[in-house]
């Protein structure tokens, strides 16, 4: 079977299977175990009732568990023990010293934090003027569609789309790549191999991130910009605002909880950066990151043990965030 | 101190929809100026073109002499008050009515000074540390208020300013800023709003806007007694003036009207003989009736169809046939067993406006 009719089909009898979990479990809750009639009819109604939303919460709390809940425990259990032939034996903290031991650990928490300071900060930066600058024209919301285009694009692919543009051919050979194409005709004495280059490989990669989130970013402050009261501005304007003023002073003060919001969700996921990493420089030239060392020792080094051990790292330094993140964010709502 | 002219000011937006055209007032230093009609007559439009926040399309604006046309709003030397009060959510009452002095690089001295004397003018001074989201409708309105006053403005601008408070706090309001205005008999204040009982209550002259134009400019009592035309009676004074169509009959100084259907009206109205003939209406306020004495002249002769009796007054209502408005007489006091009687009601002849064609005869 062509696997696009294996694909359309899969999701249809999930659809169906859906559409017959809910249906056919109220039913049996309606009809058979509480039925709405005889002389308990509204003892009967009650407890139905009752029960009636743990139904619509059973597949979500079953998907939460299998694969958030479980991973978690089993996580932590693997990262306090070692594997040896036929089974496992406790090893405390060992997989932990063993982790800070390594540089490479080091290296990939240092960048991390690299990326952290750059890609949260600059994305936010540059959604928040763009959300401004296109709010009143005419073409604004093409510019915006194309700005939010590169959300769209896995992480993966926008990987291969700048490796091409960070391409490098020796001396002589034509250039394929945008940016040594461009450095040699500003006068660039010989190509570059960007990727090699310590430090400045780190901070091209995080472009990549960059170019994808600041479309998020642009949306989410977009619509933010929109909510603030218009009379508010008005009232600056006769107040004798400029339009620095106004957008200083007025409005990015009106919508800093949803700015925070933004940031913190792109801080979130550039602790768990991975893909960018793995796809182009594979955490060589200095460019490691956390994620990637995880699955370096994971899947690589076969050593579950470390591996675990650096993914409770990454959970621990994401939860606060997280929490504060849904907090604020469930202020927004109020 | 501060005069405005408009000279046939107009609005239109995109180039096609006219909303205002051919606005011609002038406004003198110290006056307060309401402007009413019903909504969408554009009197928030107009009063935001006089603020520079809507671009004027048509005419020149003059204030103290200068055409302000193209100055920005802040350099107009107005304030304003919004509607929704329009505080700055993040700042608190101190930096809300500090702004504007900050935005003009005022000193820190002098801003506090100018602050501290609007708080104590509008009683914010336990108030000054507070959020907007931590006070009143009232206090915000204040809050709104102060921020004009610490700008020592030429013109203020008010737009519908008590139109999200409740009623009481709109009564108390409403004493407030007629106080205000007392203790600044030099500003000139323009203030919109949709409810008459603000308007003839705090307004030196009204301006009454209809169909994209002014349908008539003055006193309170000027547009309560002598209407120009059927909107102004019917929009000014509650409930809104009767308007019985007929025929003159008789001319002179005293017009004589054969009312449809019902008797006769006397007007003091004067009238030429050419007049005779011609299709009016009468109109009469809903108080200046009163009950015909036996055998006396009557204008009005119905069925009574339902009473209201609110104590001071009791209003009689005359369902006339079709879908005309319903005839209203006030009557002084209370009165009982009404309802189903035919009554037989006249008016004094200084109180009956006469209309042809939606203009006042009077000249």
């Amino acid at each position: 079977m062509h696997p696009a009719i294996q694909a359309v089909l899969t999701v249809g009898i999930a659809v169906i299977a859906a559409i017959g979990y809910f249906y056919l479990s109220n039913l049996l809750l309606d009809r058979v175990l509480f039925p709405a009639r005889g002389k308990n009819a509204g003892r009967n109604i009650n407890r139905a009732n009752m029960i009636r939303p743990w139904i619509f919460l059973f597949p979500a709390l079953f998907a939460l568990g299998l694969y958030l809940a479980y991973p978690v425990i089993e996580t932590i259990r693997l990262s306090l023990t070692d594997r040896v032939p036929g089974g496992y034996e406790w090893a405390g903290v060992d997989n932990y010293v063993q982790m800070t031991g390594d540089p490479k650990f080091w290296e990939a928490l240092r960048n991390n934090f690299f990326w952290l300071l750059v890609v949260p900060g600059l994305s936010t930066l540059f959604g928040l003027i763009i959300a401004q600058l296109t709010d009143r024209l005419k073409w604004g919301s093409v510019a915006k569609s194309i700005i939010f285009m590169p959300m769209a694009i896995s992480f993966v692919g926008a990987s291969v789309i700048f490796k091409l543009v960070y391409d490098y051919r020796p001396a002589g050979e034509e250039q394929i790549g945008i940016l040594n194409a461009v450095y040699l005709a500003l006068g660039g004495s010989e190509p570059q191999a960007w990727l090699t280059i310590p430090g400045l490989n780190s901070f091209l990669l995080m472009v990549v991130l960059i170019w994808i989130q600041t479309g998020f970013a642009m949306v989410i402050l977009s619509a933010a910009l929109r909510g603030i009261p218009e009379e508010t501005i008005e009232a600056a304007i006769v107040d004798g605002a400029n339009p620095f003023q106004i957008f200083f002073k007025i409005k990015v003060p009106q919508i800093m909880p949803t700015i925070m919001v933004v940031w913190t969700t792109i801080t979130i996921l550039v602790l768990k950066i991975f893909d960018i990493v793995f796809a182009m420089t594979n955490g060589q030239w200095g460019t490691q990151v956390l994620a990637n060392y995880m699955y370096d020792k994971l899947f690589r080094s076969n050593d579950w043990g470390v591996g675990s051990a650096s993914a409770m790292v990454i959970m621990l330094l994401v939860l606060p965030i997280l929490i504060w993140n849904v907090r604020q964010a469930r202020k927004e709502m109020r | 101190m501060a005069e405005l002219k408009l000279t046939n000011v107009g609005k239109t937006y995109g180039g096609k929809v006219e909303v205002l055209k051919d606005i011609n007032l002038d406004i003198k230093t110290g006056e307060l100026i309401v402007f009413v009609g019903p909504s969408g007559c554009g009197k928030s439009t107009l009063l935001r073109m006089i603020a520079g926040l809507e671009k004027i399309t048509a005419g020149t604006l003059e204030i103290d002499g200068f055409k302000v046309n193209d100055v920005p709003p802040s350099e107009r030397g107005i304030a304003m008050v919004f509607q929704s009060y329009a505080l700055y959510p993040h700042m608190t009452v101190y930096d809300n009515m500090s702004f504007a002095l900050k935005i003009a690089k005022k000193s820190k001295e002098e801003i506090d000074e100018a602050v501290r004397r609007a708080a104590g003018i509008l009683q914010l001074d336990n108030l000054l540390d507070r959020l907007p989201k931590e006070l009143s409708g009232g206090q915000r309105q204040r809050v709104a208020i102060g921020r004009a006053i610490v700008r020592d403005p030429k013109v203020y601008l008010f737009d519908e300013p008590l139109s999200n408070l409740d009623a009481a706090l709109r009564v108390a309001t409403r004493i407030e800023i007629a106080q205000l205005k007392e203790a600044m008999p030099n500003s000139t204040m323009i203030y919109v709003t949709h409810d008459q009982v603000e308007a003839m209550t705090l307004a030196d002259k009204i301006v009454v806007l209809a169909d994209k134009g002014i349908a008539q400019v003055g006193s309170p009592l000027d547009l309560y007694e002598t209407p120009d035309n059927e909107f102004v009676a019917q929009f000014i004074g509650s409930p809104s003036m009767n308007l019985l169509p007929g025929k003159i009959s008789g001319t002179g100084a005293r017009t004589e009207v054969d009312i449809t259907g019902h008797g006769t009206a006397y007007s003091d109205i004067a009238t030429q003989d050419a007049d005779k003939g011609r299709d009016v209406k009468a109109g009469i306020r809903p108080e200046d009736f009163r009950i015909a004495e036996e055998g006396e002249d009557y204008i009005l002769h119905a069925t009574v169809d339902y009473v209201e009796r609110l104590g001071e007054v009791t209003l009689l209502y005359f369902v006339p046939e079709g879908d005309a408005d319903p005839l209203i007489a006030k009557l002084p006091g209370i009165h009982q067993g009404l309802r189903g009687e035919i009554v037989r009601l006249t008016a004094d002849p200084s109180k009956v406006h006469l209309f042809a064609n939606g203009q006042s005869l009077r000249r």
